[in-house]
C-alpha cells in the first residue's frame, strides 16, 4: 500500500453490519449538508477507519490508437465498501476495470489492488480478485456445477473442496436446482447469478463488477442487487461500474462520475445525490381512470414549486417532479384530501444524463436518445 | 473474502506468484476436462473427425483411385491410407484455428486470463484434446482402410509409429492454427486463409498421387513439403518398402520447428489479446 497520505481522504459512510465496529469513522451529520463540489474543491473528510484501501489507481492513462479511452484517472476503495464508478457508455469504465484486472497493461499512472501492482506483480493480484463482467464470462456448453468445479480447481482447490464449494455456491445463488443444465440454458438472471457465484467462489478480496445489471430486467436486477448487498455484508470490497444513478444508490458507499476517460466527480453518494437534486416522484392511482383527474388536480392546487405532473396511461402513473421531502408530502397530503385512492407511491433517481447536466452543465458524451433509451429499457418500460 | 484475507493470505508463498510444474498440471488437467465436457455437450462437433476419413477414403478411393494406380485398387489403398493419415492432422488442425477464434472470443476468456494460471495453459488443454480427436479419426480412418483391403506389410509397431509421427505433425500444425485463430477477427477469415494455405500443401504432395508424373517445379516443391515426407514415411513404415529414417526425421524436425517458432507467438497472442 502507498504512503498514507498520498491516500485521499475519502469518508465512508456506510458500515456493514457485520464488520467490527469503527468509532468514529461517521463525520458529524452536519458535514452531509456540505455541498459537495467539482473535483478540485471538493470538501475532504478525514478516514479513520482502521483499514487501508484495497485499491488506488494514481493517474491511470489507457489509450487505444488516438482515443485516450482511460485519461489520468485517480480512485480509492477503501477496504470492505463498494465504490460505484458511474459513466454512460464509452466514458472507459469497462477499460479501467480491465487495466485493473490485469487483462490490459496501462499506458501510464499506477494501480494498486489489495497491496499488488497491476503491472509488476499481476500473478499475485490475479489470486485476489474476482471479475464479473457485463457479459457472462462462464462456459455456456458446460453445466452451473462443471463450470463452478473448473474455476475451482484453477484456483487450486483440492477436488474434495472444490465439488464442496461449487455445491455450496450453488445453493447460495439458488442455482442448485438448474447445477447440472448447460449454462447457455440458463436465463440472463441465472447466468449472471453464476457469473457472480463463478467470481466469489476463490472468496477475492476484491470484486470487479462491471455493468452487473446492464440488460437486465428490474427483477433480476433486483436478486443481482441483494447478491451483491450480501457479498458486501461479509467484508467484500467491491469496484462497481453502472450507468445507473439509482443502482449506485443502491449499492455503492462511494461515487466517482467519469466521462471521457476523466474523473469529472467524487464524493459520498449522498453528497452527490443531493447536488443532483431532483426526483420524480411516481403515484399510482388504484384507479387508473383517475390519472388525468389526478394531473389536472396537483396542477390546479399550484403547490409550492410543483410543475409539470403527467400522466403515464401505459404505466398507470402519475409523476410529479419534485426536489424536495416538503414537496413530495404536499402532493401526498394534497390528493389524500381531495380523496383520491393511492395504491401506490414510489420516487425515482434522475438518470445519468441529469446528473452529468447537475455536475457539469452538460449533457453526456453518448447521444441522449442512447442513454434514455437504455435507462428506459432496464428500468421503467420492462414490466415487473 | 474479508479484509482478514487480504492480510493473511500467504501469497509469499507462491514464489512472487510464479505457477510451479504440480500446479500448472492440476489446470492443464481441469481446462482439458473443460474441453472434452464441451464435446460430450455437443456431439457434433465430433462429425468431422469421424465422417471426413469415411468420405476420403470412399471418394478417393473408389472415384480417383482406379485411375491413379491404373486400374489396381487395391494398390492404391495401400498407396492412400498412410497419405491420408497425413491429411487427417491438417483439417483437424485447421477446424482448430476456427474453434479457437469463435471460443476466444468468448468472456470466459476473460475469466481464464485474470485468474492466477499460466496463460499457456489454456492453450496447451486445446492442444491435447484435439490431439486426442486426430487419433479417433486416424482410428476410423485405419478400420476403413483395413475394411477397404489395406495390408499392413509390417507390424503393429510400425502402425502405431506411422500413427504417433502423424499425431506429432498434426500438433505442431495446431499450433499454428491457433496462432492464425487468435491473430484474425472472424471464424470465417481463418477458415479462408486455412484453404489458401492447405490447397497447395496437401495436394501438391504426396498424399493422394505419386509424385513421378508431376512437371520438374511442381516436383522440387513436393519434395520439400512436410506432408510428402510424413506421408512417405508413414508409407514406408506400413508398408516395408522404402526408406524410413529420412522422411521420419524430416518431420520430426519440422515439427519440432514449427512448435518451437508457433507456439510461443501464440501464448503471446492470447495474452495480449484484448
Amino acid at each position: 500500500m502507498g504512503p498514507a497520505e498520498a491516500r485521499r481522504a475519502i469518508a465512508v459512510h456506510r458500515q456493514p453490519a457485520d464488520l467490527p465496529p469503527s468509532a468514529g469513522c461517521l463525520p458529524p451529520v452536519g458535514d452531509l449538508s456540505v455541498a459537495p463540489a467539482i473535483v478540485g474543491d471538493m470538501t475532504r473528510y478525514e478516514r479513520k477507519t482502521s483499514g487501508g484501501n484495497a485499491v488506488e489507481v494514481r493517474g491511470l492513462v489507457k489509450h487505444f490508437g488516438d482515443t485516450k479511452a482511460v485519461d489520468g484517472v485517480d480512485l480509492d476503495v477503501p477496504e470492505g465498501t463498494v465504490l460505484g464508478v458511474l459513466g454512460p457508455n464509452g466514458a472507459g469504465k469497462t477499460t479501467l476495470v480491465r487495466c485493473l484486472s490485469t487483462l490490459l497493461v496501462p499506458d501510464a499512472g499506477t494501480a494498486v489492488v489489495a497491496g499488488y501492482d497491476v503491472v509488476r506483480q499481476p500473478r499475485q493480484l490475479r489470486r485476489t480478485i474476482g471479475l464479473t463482467g457485463q457479459y457472462a464470462s462462464v462456459d455456456e456448453k458446460l453445466s452451473g456445477r462443471e463450470n463452478l468445479y473448473m474455476i475451482g480447481r484453477l484456483l487450486d482447490l483440492s477436488r474434495k473442496e472444490a465439488r464442496a464449494r461449487a455445491d455450496a455456491m450453488l445453493e447460495r445463488f439458488s442455482l442448485t436446482d438448474a447445477a447440472k443444465r448447460a449454462a447457455r440454458t440458463y436465463s440472463g438472471g441465472m447466468r449472471r447469478r453464476l457469473d457472480l457465484a463463478a467470481s466469489m467462489i476463490g472468496r477475492p478480496a476484491v470484486l470487479y463488477l462491471d455493468e452487473p445489471t446492464t440488460g437486465l430486467d428490474p427483477r433480476t436486477r433486483n436478486e443481482v442487487w441483494d447478491e451483491v448487498k450480501l457479498m458486501v455484508s461479509e467484508g467484500a470490497t467491491v469496484l462497481l461500474t453502472t450507468q445507473y444513478m439509482e443502482e449506485a444508490e443502491q449499492l455503492a458507499d462511494d461515487l466517482t462520475v467519469i466521462d471521457r476517460g476523466k474523473v469529472i466527480a467524487e464524493g459520498r453518494v449522498n453528497e452527490l445525490k443531493a447536488k443532483v437534486g431532483g426526483r420524480t416522484l411516481q403515484i399510482r392511482p388504484a384507479d387508473p381512470g383517475e390519472l388525468h383527474r389526478m394531473v389536472g388536480a396537483i396542477a390546479q392546487a399550484g403547490l409550492d414549486g410543483v410543475t409539470g405532473a403527467t400522466a403515464d396511461v401505459a404505466e398507470g402513473l402519475v409523476n410529479v417532479p419534485i426536489v424536495s421531502d416538503e414537496q413530495l408530502t404536499a402532493v401526498i397530503g394534497l390528493l389524500g384530501e381531495r380523496g383520491f385512492a393511492i395504491s401506490g407511491i414510489d420516487t425515482h433517481l434522475p438518470s445519468l444524463d441529469e446528473v452529468f447536466l447537475a455536475i457539469t452543465g452538460q449533457k453526456t458524451s453518448t447521444p441522449q436518445d442512447q442513454v434514455d433509451h437504455m435507462d428506459d429499457k432496464t428500468l421503467e418500460e420492462v414490466p415487473a | 473474502m474479508s479484509a482478514a484475507t487480504l492480510s493473511s493470505a500467504p501469497l509469499e508463498a507462491h514464489g512472487e506468484g510464479r505457477i510451479g510444474l504440480r500446479a500448472n498440471l492440476r489446470h492443464i488437467s481441469a481446462l482439458v476436462r473443460r474441453n472434452a465436457l464441451q464435446i460430450k455437450q455437443d456431439p457434433e462437433s465430433m462429425f468431422d473427425a469421424l465422417l471426413m476419413p469415411i468420405i476420403f477414403s470412399l471418394l478417393f478411393v473408389y472415384v480417383f483411385g482406379g485411375a491413379v494406380a491404373q486400374g489396381d485398387r487395391d494398390a492404391y489403398v495401400n498407396y492412400f491410407i498412410p497419405g491420408m493419415m497425413a491429411m487427417g492432422g491438417l483439417n483437424i488442425a485447421m477446424s482448430v484455428g476456427t474453434g479457437v477464434n469463435d471460443d476466444f472470443n468468448k468472456g470466459v476468456m476473460d475469466r481464464f486470463r485474470t485468474m492466477p494460471i499460466a496463460r499457456s495453459s489454456v492453450l496447451i488443454a486445446k492442444l491435447i484434446v484435439e490431439t486426442g480427436r486426430m487419433l479417433v479419426s486416424t482410428v476410423v480412418l485405419l478400420i476403413m482402410g483395413f475394411a477397404m483391403g489395406f495390408d499392413l506389410e509390417t507390424g503393429p509397431l510400425e502402425l502405431l509409429a506411422a500413427v504417433a509421427l502423424a499425431l506429432l505433425f498434426g500438433s505442431s500444425l495446431t499450433w499454428v492454427f491457433m496462432l492464425l485463430g487468435l491473430s484474425v477477427k472472424t471464424p470465417q477469415a481463418v477458415q479462408g486463409l486455412g484453404f489458401l494455405v492447405i490447397m497447395p500443401l496437401q495436394f501438391g504432395s504426396s498424399i493422394f498421387a505419386p509424385t513421378a508424373t508431376m512437371p520438374g517445379w511442381l516436383q522440387s516443391f513436393t519434395k520439400y513439403n512436410p506432408l510428402s515426407q510424413l506421408a512417405d514415411g508413414a508409407r514406408a513404415l506400413t508398408s516395408g518398402h522404402g526408406a524410413v529414417a529420412h522422411p521420419v526425421t524430416m518431420v520430426v524436425i519440422w515439427a519440432l520447428a514449427i512448435t518451437v517458432v508457433t507456439a510461443p507467438l501464440a501464448v503471446a497472442k492470447f495474452r495480449n489479446k484484448t
